[in-house]
C-alpha cells in the first residue's frame, strides 16, 4: 500500500504545526521521519491516524483520497500506529489486548478468545515475535509489550505501520530485535513510518529519510548522509554532539554509598546491595535500561524512598534516613527523572519554580513572609544565565517546552553551592540544542569540584559525559567501568552480562546498529 | 504504562483544576442561568399563572401578564428582603435587609475560607460543619461558663472558637497525613461525631440552661458577646472578624512561605516532596488553620448572632460553605463575594415567601443550580456559546512527548 500526503497543513491558533507537508511512503518501504521534539512529527502522525483533522491538504492511499475522522477510519484503510506510550491494558493477556476493540463473539455474545489467541500465535510465528498469547501484559518486558502493539496493528490488517519513537524504551539489543522485525514486515510488503530522533538508527534501517523542522519538510537526505549532516538538517545549524570536556580533576570521595537496598511497595527488592562512591570533580554515570533500579537508587539517596537500607555518606555524614529537606540542605542537588511530575509545579510561575526548594530561606523569605520581589528579581537573573526561553518569570511553567522546563530545574539546582549533584535522565526528551546546553552545565559543575552522579538510559549521553560508568541490571551493579568503554560492552552489560564476558562477546559480534554506523564512534 | 498513568488526573484533580482556572465570567453566567431557571420555576409554581394558562388560547395576554407579574414580584421581593426595602418607614429601617444579608453571610465567610484554603492545598474539606460546631461549643463554654473582664472575655471566647475548630480540622489533616485516609470520609465522620458530641454536651449540667427542658445552653455573658450594630438587627462585630480572617487568608496564600507550600502541595505533591516540602505537614497545617477559621465562624454564631448554644447552631452552614468556596473559586475574595450572594439569597428568600407566597425552597434550587453549572463549565459555555480558549498546541505536543 502506498501512502501519500499532499500539502498537509495543521494550525493551532497562530501556530502552524504542519506547514504544507508532502510525504510519500511507498509499499514495503521504511520511511524515517526525523525531527526534534516539537518539530511537528507527532502532529503529522496524528493527522494520518485520524486523531487530528488537517486544515488543508489531502491524504491518499493507493492514489485514492481518504478522510480519517478517527483512528477507526484509519485502521479501516489499513493504517496502524504504535504509540510511544503503549495503549495496553496491563492486567489483560496478550490475546485479550489484541482483541480489545474488535472482539469476535460466538453464540449469544461469548467472547471468542480462542480466535484471538490463534491470530496472535499465527502472526507471532510468521514474524518470529515469540509472544505467548496467554501471557499477562504487565509481566512482559517492554520490548515484548511493543511487539504486542505491533501485533494489534497487524491483526487489524495494517499495511502502513506508524512507529512513534519505538526505540526510546528499548535496550540496544532489543532495538536490534525491533529492527529485525521491521525488516521482516517490510519483506512482507508492509510500509513503515519510523519516527525517531536517534540518528544512528536512521542510518541503520531507513530506505528513505524525511527531515522535519518547525513544521516544514526541510530535506530528504540520501540514506548515505552522515550523522552530522542529518543532525544539522534537524536543528538547522551544525552541532557537535560530543561535548568538549577536559580530563577530570578527581579529588576525595564525596558521596559514599554502601550496601544500599531498596524494597518497593510490592516487597520486591528493586535495588540490591549496591555500593559505589562518587569523588569530587568526577561524573559517575549510572547506565542501564529503564526500570532496573536506577530511579529508586537516586530517590533513596535523596531521602525519597521510605524502605531503603544501607548507608549514604556525604563527606562521612550519614544521609540515609534523613528528610529530603535535610539532604537538600546538606548540599545535594537533585534533577529528578520526570520533570513534569517531580521537578516542577506546572501551575506555578517560572519564578516560583526557581525557588521551590529555597522559598523559605533568605533572601527569598524573612520569617514567615515570602518576598515576591526578590523571587522575581532572582528569576530574571536565572532566566538570562540559563537561557530559559520563557518570556518572563511570571510565565507558568507548564506552558514551557520540555527543554526550557528542564533548564528551569537545572537552574534551580545549580544556583546554590553544591557538594554533590544527582541528575536522573537530565536530557530525556530534549532537543539537540538543549541537550548540548545541559551537558555543558553538568560538566561545568563537575569542574567546580562537585561530585556528579548521572543516571541515563541513553548510551550516547553516558559516553559523552561519564568519567566512570556504573551499569545496573535488575537492581544490582553489573560493573563499574571507565567512561570510554566501548558501547557494545556497555550494551551487553546493560543486559546483565558481566564486564569481562561482555568485552569478550563484543569483540566477536558488533551490534547491528553499531556495525552499520560509520566507524567506531560516528558522532563527529 | 506507569509513566502514562501518572500524567492522568483523577476526577478530583480535574475538578480542582477546573475550579481554580475557569473564568470569572463563567461564574457570573452560572449565577445568571441559575436565576433564570429559578424564575421559570417560580412562574410554573404560581397558582395565578396556572389559572390563566387554562384559558391561554382565548386570552394569551392574561397568561403572559401573570408570568411577568409572578417572576418580577418574586425577585423584587427578594431584592427588597436582601438589599434595600424602599417601602420601609425610615432610611435606617430600609437598610435592615442589607444587615440581614450580612448577618447570614458572616459565618459563611469563615466556613467558606476553611474549605477554600484546604482546596488550595488539594484537600476537599467537607468538615466545616464539624469545625463550626466544635468551635461554637468551646466559644460558648468560655462565653457563658467563665467570668472575665469585658474585652478579655470576648477575645478569649473567640480564641477558644479558633482552637476548637482548629483541633477538629487538624485531626482530619493529621489522619490524612499519617495514614493517607481520604479526608472526605474522615471529615464527614468528624461532622457526625461533632454533632452528636454537642447534642450530648447540651444534656449535661455544664452546658444546659437551668430550668430548661430543651437542650440549649445559657446565654453568653455580655462581656463575651460580639457587639451588635443596630437594635433591629443581629448583625454584629463577627462580620469584621470574618473579614479579617479573609484578609489573613489572602496574606497566607499570596505572601507567606506556608501558603507557598500549601499551593505547591495542592498543585503537585510530587514536586513539592522532591523539593523538600513535607506534604503531610502541609495537610495538617492547612486543615488546622482552615478548621480554626470555621471555628471562629462558629464562635461568631454563638457569641453574636444566636447568643446561646443549641444543636442547630451551625444549621447547614458547613455545607453551604463548600458551595461558597466553589463559587468563590477558592480565593479569599471570591469566598467573601460568594458568601454575600448566599447571604442575600437567604435573606431575600424569607421576604419573598412572606410577600409573594413563593416557596423558600426555590432559593435552594437556585443555589444548587449555581453549583451544578460551575461544576459543568461546558454546559454553560454551550448555553451562552462561549468559545473555549485554545490551549497552546506547542505546549500540548511537547507536553505529550516529554
Amino acid at each position: 500500500m502506498k501512502l501519500q500526503l499532499r500539502g498537509i497543513t495543521k494550525r493551532f491558533g497562530s501556530l502552524v504545526a504542519n506547514d504544507r507537508i508532502d510525504l510519500t511512503v511507498e509499499q514495503g518501504e521504511i520511511h524515517c521521519l526525523l525531527g526534534e521534539n516539537g518539530a511537528g512529527k507527532s502532529t503529522l502522525m496524528n493527522v494520518i491516524y485520524g486523531l487530528l483533522q488537517p486544515d488543508d491538504g489531502e491524504i491518499l492511499v493507493d492514489g485514492k483520497r481518504i478522510t480519517c475522522n478517527n483512528p477507526a477510519d484509519a485502521m479501516a484503510v489499513g493504517i496502524g500506529m504504535v504509540h510511544q506510550h503503549f495503549m495496553l491494558v496491563p492486567v489483560f493477556t496478550v490475546a485479550e489486548n489484541v482483541m480489545l476493540g474488535a472482539e469476535q463473539t460466538y453464540g449469544p455474545g461469548f467472547l471468542d478468545v480462542d480466535a484471538a489467541r490463534h491470530r496472535v500465535r499465527e502472526i507471532s510465528e510468521r514474524y518470529g515475535f515469540h509472544v505467548d498469547p496467554d501471557a499477562i501484559v504487565e509481566n512482559l518486558p517492554v520490548g515484548v509489550q511493543q511487539r504486542v502493539e505491533i501485533i494489534k496493528a497487524l491483526v487489524r490488517d495494517a499495511h502502513v505501520l506508524i512507529l512513534d519513537e519505538p526505540t526510546a524504551v528499548l535496550t540496544p539489543q532489543e532495538t536490534d530485535e525491533l529492527i529485525e522485525i521491521m525488516r521482516q514486515l517490510k519483506a512482507n510488503g508492509t510500509s513503515i513510518v519510523f519516527i525517531t530522533h536517534k540518528l544512528r538508527e536512521v542510518r541503520a534501517i531507513a530506505d528513505r529519510i524525511t527531515v522535519i523542522r518547525l513544521g516544514k519538510v526541510v530535506g530528504e537526505p540520501d540514506v548515505s548522509a552522515s550523522e552530522s549532516e542529518l543532525a544539522s538538517l534537524m536543528v538547522g545549524r551544525a552541532v557537535t554532539l560530543a561535548v568538549a570536556k577536559d580530563p577530570p580533576d578527581v579529588g576525595d570521595v564525596v558521596v559514599d554509598v554502601r550496601g544500599m537496598t531498596v524494597v518497593d511497595e510490592r516487597d520486591h527488592v528493586v535495588v540490591d546491595d549496591v555500593s559505589f562512591d562518587v569523588k569530587s570533580g568526577e561524573i559517575l554515570a549510572v547506565a542501564g535500561v529503564q526500570g532496573n533500579g536506577q530511579t529508586e537508587l537516586t530517590e533513596a539517596i535523596m531521602g525519597l524512598q521510605q524502605r531503603a537500607t544501607g548507608s549514604v555518606l556525604l563527606h562521612g555524614v550519614e544521609l540515609l534516613g534523613k528528610s529530603v529537606r535535610s539532604v537538600l540542605r546538606a548540599g545535594v542537588g537533585f534533577v529528578p527523572e520526570d520533570r513534569r511530575v517531580d521537578g516542577l509545579v506546572g501551575d506555578f510561575t517560572v519564578a516560583e519554580n526557581l525557588v521551590l526548594d529555597r522559598h523559605d530561606e533568605p533572601p527569598f523569605a524573612s520569617g514567615p513572609m515570602l518576598k515576591p520581589a526578590v523571587v522575581r528579581r532572582s528569576a530574571k537573573d536565572r532566566i538570562a544565565e540559563f537561557d530559559i526561553r520563557a518570556g518572563s518569570g511570571a510565565t507558568l511553567a507548564k506552558t514551557l517546552s520540555g527543554g526550557n522546563q528542564q533548564k528551569v530545574v537545572i537552574a534551580r539546582e545549580l544556583s546554590r553551592p553544591l557538594r554533590a549533584l544527582v541528575a536522573a535522565q537530565p536530557t530525556r526528551g530534549l532537543d539537540v540544542g538543549s541537550i548540548e546546553f545541559v551537558h555543558r552545565r553538568l560538566i561545568a559543575e563537575r569542574d567546580k569540584g562537585t561530585a556528579v552522579l548521572i543516571v541515563s538510559t541513553e548510551l550516547d549521553e553516558v559516553s559523552a559525559l561519564a568519567d566512570r560508568v556504573l551499569v545496573m541490571y535488575r537492581g544490582t551493579v553489573v560493573g563499574i567501568v571507565p567512561g570510554d568503554t566501548d558501547r557494545d560492552v556497555l550494551g551487553l552489560m546493560m543486559a546483565g552480562v558481566p564486564p569481562e564476558e561482555a568485552a569478550e562477546r563484543a569483540r566477536q559480534h558488533h551490534t547491528l546498529v553499531e556495525g552499520l554506523a560509520t566507524g567506531q564512534d560516528g558522532r563527529e | 504504562m506507569s509513566e502514562n498513568s501518572s500524567n492522568e488526573l483523577t476526577i478530583g484533580q480535574r475538578f480542582f483544576r477546573e475550579l481554580t482556572t475557569g473564568g470569572t465570567a463563567l461564574t457570573l453566567l452560572s449565577i445568571l442561568l441559575a436565576m433564570l431557571i429559578g424564575g421559570v420555576l417560580i412562574v410554573v409554581s404560581d397558582p395565578d399563572v396556572q389559572e390563566t394558562a387554562a384559558y391561554f388560547l382565548s386570552r394569551p395576554t392574561d397568561t403572559l401578564l401573570a408570568i411577568w407579574e409572578s417572576a418580577s414580584s418574586a425577585y423584587a421581593a427578594m431584592f427588597a428582603g436582601s438589599v434595600i426595602d424602599f417601602e420601609a418607614a425610615s432610611f435606617g429601617e430600609s437598610l435592615i435587609p442589607l444587615a440581614d444579608t450580612l448577618t447570614y453571610a458572616t459565618p459563611l465567610i469563615g466556613a467558606g475560607l476553611a474549605v477554600a484554603l484546604a482546596f488550595r492545598a488539594g484537600l476537599l474539606n467537607i468538615g466545616a460543619q464539624g469545625q463550626i460546631l466544635i468551635g461554637a461549643t468551646l466559644a460558648g463554654l468560655v462565653g457563658f461558663g467563665m467570668d472575665l473582664p469585658p474585652v478579655v472575655h470576648l477575645g478569649f471566647a473567640v480564641l477558644a472558637g479558633f482552637i476548637g475548630g482548629a483541633i477538629w480540622g487538624g485531626i482530619a489533616g493529621l489522619i490524612k497525613a499519617k495514614t493517607g485516609a481520604h479526608e472526605v470520609i474522615v471529615t464527614i465522620m468528624l461532622n457526625h461525631i461533632a454533632a452528636l458530641l454537642l447534642a450530648y454536651l447540651l444534656t449535661t449540667q455544664l452546658f444546659r440552661r437551668k430550668g430548661q427542658a430543651a437542650p440549649i445552653s445559657p446565654f453568653v455573658a455580655d462581656s463575651a458577646a460580639l457587639p451588635r450594630f443596630f437594635a433591629d438587627s443581629r448583625l454584629n462585630l463577627g462580620l469584621f472578624v470574618m473579614l479579617l480572617a479573609a484578609v489573613y487568608s489572602w496574606w497566607l496564600l499570596s505572601r507567606s512561605t506556608m501558603g507557598f507550600r500549601f499551593k505547591a502541595v495542592g498543585h503537585n505533591p510530587h514536586a513539592a516532596t522532591t523539593a523538600g516540602i513535607s506534604v503531610g505537614r502541609s495537610y495538617t497545617a492547612v486543615m488546622f488553620i482552615g478548621g480554626g477559621l470555621a471555628g471562629i465562624a462558629g464562635a461568631s454564631q454563638v457569641l453574636g448572632t444566636e447568643s446561646y448554644l443549641s444543636t442547630s447552631i451551625a444549621g447547614e452552614l458547613g455545607f453551604d460553605a463548600i458551595t461558597v468556596a466553589l463559587l468563590g473559586r477558592s480565593s479569599p475574595i471570591g469566598t467573601v463575594a460568594a458568601s454575600l450572594l448566599f447571604g442575600a439569597l437567604r435573606a431575600g428568600a424569607v421576604t419573598m415567601q412572606a410577600q409573594t407566597g413563593t416557596p423558600i425552597d426555590i432559593v435552594l434550587v437556585v443555589q444548587s443550580l449555581i453549583v451544578l453549572f460551575i461544576a459543568a463549565p461546558p454546559l454553560v459555555r454551550a448555553v451562552f456559546r462561549l468559545k473555549v480558549r485554545a490551549a497552546s498546541p506547542m505546549a500540548a505536543e511537547v507536553g505529550g512527548k516529554v
